[in-house]
């Protein structure tokens, strides 16, 4: 039985290629030698804006906390020509209380499901979840993977339960966590995006990670699955759309995502239905650099509101 | 949420890298301090060359004149011998610790000034900004560092034997990398105790006449490196000069053979490291998008000006398809242009007369029948610029197979077994370097064992390091430069 199963990552591994990590991080580091100054800048920092799931994952949240991330997400600062965000990211229980606020908005509710952020609960659970969510008003479904039968090398149950939480989601999209930290290694990520992007729809994302462990989002990780984006397309046609999440904190980290995503996959993906920061501070930071560029000096932080927490 | 098909969209299935976001120019703008002349740098001092010439240094970035630079004649290169072997009977007496703390002060002032040195680099060669700044100005420091670090310790170097110095060291160095090849000629020459006369390329020589100020801060004492400038006629006073005591050469296989062919009868010693024509082997199993950029890396690195440079790729033929593909991919979004502008990927071609044998060359790839693809891109009006290409359906008995392009464009070859890749990559008069990119370790060593080059590289491209030897085999050259190895190229064991 194990030894099925083993075979089963190696062939996958085999299937997708191999990624040479010294390779993936040299290619990275290129984006973060680009300059961009003045009008691409400008372009760069509102659409991050527009990109920005606002995000809170605490377990001390409440009805009153998401009200004032709601708030923030339509609204984020008072300067004139600022964008919303895309969307908010909160636990099952607050989609209800965020479902107040935005519903009837360009702003989106989107909600971690699936016994967030392990993944370690009974299968009928988890979509259990998913459907409550869907039910209270969710338009997207952050979900996370079973690392652990990834890891076993149990891909099948991997990608059913995937499928399984796909038809759960109805008409929400749905963004498959893969959390890229405690899948280790870049070959393990390529592998694990395959896996996910054969049984999701067009347009539903593949996610970096949950912000619950040590790393996050890196531009390294990112672009491993930015790669399998399009070789996935390239070969069937259908857009994916990608989510890094956790430890984007600055405008200038945000700036070198997308410069990876115009490099990579082209002018098709510089958009929201097909990039999401899942991100808090970064916001302020992007209001921060618009008004910098706006009036010609740094403002002081508390000159912005502070309605989420770190993330 | 469903697809939207996009009516934009150019082809199914093919990525759109457009101008939604376009980049602002962001050019460099520290000042690179350069002179409106030069002299000669002769016994600590400038001076001007007794042959009263001077000719126009030409920036590459737009064709127009960036100074003027001294034309050294035997007279002058005579002077210099004279400077540096004075200078030879104290330096070459000083304990290494001393001579280390020299090294270790010009790598210091090398480091203060980078920025400087990197815009000068870039006006006067053409390279990208960010080259110059992120590798040529690091690692001409490291060269000084690491040899400083030696100095002090030649007697270890060969158990129970010391290192002498050879005497006065005559230096000829190319236009690729004008900077780092003088600190990798000047750096081991000084750590063993030599002194030099150098040469830049004639077309290059700004960064080595700016350096010159930088060995007067250094306090080094006057004569141990005198910089003369000039074209080929100096280049043949500086190798025949009667002092030398030893000639390194790096440059074109043609000179180089001219360079030997006139030492044949001296006791000179002599090191070359000449042309390349690097085979760049991807197997099957290679990680694609990381062998992608590592051919990128390896053939348009300063607009492919490298003798090490991988110009000829050999990819496994089950995956020739899907590697053009991809590259034709990669370099779609390669930023050709202003080399000082700090977003270039691919900046000038150094000289007028080099774009005109690069054209040669690649119209010789199209009558031969080769498949040319190129990206659409715009190059600027005036300078020397050329775009980055690539031929596919490229053999063996083509021209652009065979021929050293040393430009921005990469042949592909195909081949169906490992002992088929080791016969074609050897299949050339060079041997200088070569690429493995396979999954496989033990491939690795198996490949690395039979190709006749000096530097093997596994799953990377033009990576340097000090203290890594460099060199050629066959027409590529011979003696090695950095590491243990390139220290006894300056020094004779006693």
């Amino acid at each position: 039985m194990i030894a099925r199963s083993s075979r089963n990552l190696c062939r996958l591994l085999e299937e997708v290629g191999p990624v040479d990590a010294v390779g993936i991080e040299e290619r990275v580091a290129k984006y973060a030698t680009r300059s961009i100054k003045k009008d691409s800048k400008l372009f760069a920092l509102r659409l991050a804006v527009t990109m920005v799931d606002l995000t809170t994952l605490e377990g001390k949240d409440t009805p009153g906390k998401v009200a004032s991330l709601c708030r923030k997400a339509l609204c984020p600062h008072d300067a004139p020509d600022i964008p919303q965000v895309a969307a908010v990211c909160v636990y099952p229980s607050m989609v209800k209380h965020a479902a107040r606020h935005v519903k009837g908005t360009p702003v989106r509710i989107a909600s971690v499901a699936t016994a967030f952020p392990s993944g370690q609960a009974p299968l009928k659970t988890r979509l259990a979840e998913v459907r409550q969510a869907v039910a209270d008003g969710a338009d997207e479904i952050d979900m996370v993977i079973n690392r652990g039968a990834f890891l076993e090398g149990e891909l099948a149950r991997v990608q059913d339960e995937i499928a399984a939480v796909v038809e759960a989601c109805g008409d929400a999209i749905l963004k498959v966590i893969l959390e890229t930290s405690e899948l280790e290694t870049y070959d393990h990520i390529r592998a694990a995006s395959f896996l996910a992007m054969r049984v999701i729809r067009p347009g539903d994302f593949i996610k970096t990670s949950t912000g619950k462990t040590s790393s996050n989002a890196t531009l390294g990780n990112n672009q491993v699955m930015l790669d399998a984006i399009r070789d996935h397309f390239l070969a069937t046609g259908v857009e994916i759309a990608m989510k890094p999440a956790g430890g984007i904190r600055t405008a200038k980290q945000a700036i070198q995502f997308l410069i990876a995503v115009k490099e990579t996959l082209g002018d098709h993906w510089l958009n929201n239905r097909r990039y999401r920061f899942g991100a808090s501070s970064l916001l302020n930071d992007l209001l921060r650099q618009l008004e910098t560029q706006r009036t010609g000096a740094y403002q002081a932080p508390w000159t912005f509101s502070e309605d989420s927490g770190a993330y | 949420m469903p697809a939207k098909k996009s009516p934009s969209r150019p082809s199914a299935r093919e990525l759109l890298f457009g101008d939604l976001w376009e980049f602002d120019p962001a050019p460099e703008s520290a000042p690179a301090s350069i002179d409106d002349r030069y002299g000669l740098f002769i016994g600590g001092k400038m001076v001007a060359p007794k042959s009263k010439k001077y000719f126009d240094s030409i920036s590459p970035r737009d064709g127009k004149k960036l100074s003027e630079i001294a034309q050294a004649n035997a007279a002058d290169v005579d002077a210099a011998y004279q400077a540096a072997a004075h200078a030879f009977k104290s330096w070459s007496k000083l304990p290494g610790k001393e001579r280390g703390k020299y090294l270790f002060r010009i790598a210091r002032l090398l480091q203060d000034r980078s920025r400087e040195f990197a815009v000068a680099e870039t006006l006067d060669g053409g390279k990208p900004i960010r080259e110059s700044r992120d590798f040529d100005l690091p690692m001409a420091a490291a060269h000084f560092f690491y040899h400083a670090g030696w100095a002090d310790k030649l007697d270890y170097v060969a158990p129970g034997r010391s290192l002498a110095p050879l005497g006065v060291i005559g230096q000829v160095i190319p236009w690729n990398f004008p900077l780092l090849m003088l600190a990798w000629k000047i750096a081991p020459a000084l750590a063993t105790g030599n002194t030099v006369v150098l040469k830049p390329a004639e077309t290059t020589s700004v960064t080595a006449m700016k350096f010159a100020s930088i060995l007067t801060d250094a306090g080094l004492p006057p004569g141990v490196v005198n910089i003369v400038t000039g074209a080929g006629e100096t280049g043949a006073a500086v190798v025949n000069h009667p002092l030398a005591a030893k000639i390194a050469f790096t440059g074109s296989t043609e000179v180089g053979r001219i360079i030997q062919r006139a030492l044949a009868t001296t006791d000179k010693r002599l090191t070359l490291e000449l042309g390349g024509k690097a085979a760049n082997i991807v197997f099957e199993d290679a990680p694609l998008d990381q062998a992608v950029e590592g051919i990128v890396n390896g053939i348009f690195f300063n607009q492919g000006h490298v003798c090490c440079a991988g110009s000829r790729l050999l990819v496994q033929e089950s995956i020739a398809t899907e590697i053009l593909a991809r590259l034709k991919r990669r370099i779609a979004v390669l930023r050709v242009g202003d080399p000082l502008d700090k977003n270039t990927d691919i900046g000038a071609i150094n000289s007028k007369e080099q774009l005109t044998r690069i054209q040669q060359l690649v119209q010789s790839g199209v009558d031969e029948g080769a498949e040319i693809h190129q990206p659409a891109c715009k190059l600027p009006k005036s300078g020397f610029y050329f775009p980055p290409t690539v031929f596919s359906n490229v053999t063996q008995s083509q021209r652009i197979a065979n021929e050293e392009i040393f430009g921005p464009v990469l042949s592909i070859l195909t081949f169906r077994t490992p002992e088929e890749a080791i016969e074609k990559a050897n299949n050339t008069p060079y041997g200088l370097s070569a690429g493995v990119w396979t999954d496989k370790g033990s491939r690795i060593l198996m490949m690395a064992s039979k190709l006749k080059a000096g530097v093997v590289w596994a799953n990377t491209y033009n990576k340097f390091d000090p203290s890594s030897p460099f060199g050629g085999y066959k027409e590529s050259g011979f003696g090695r430069e950095g590491g243990k190895h390139g220290l006894l190229d300056y020094a004779s064991l006693q």
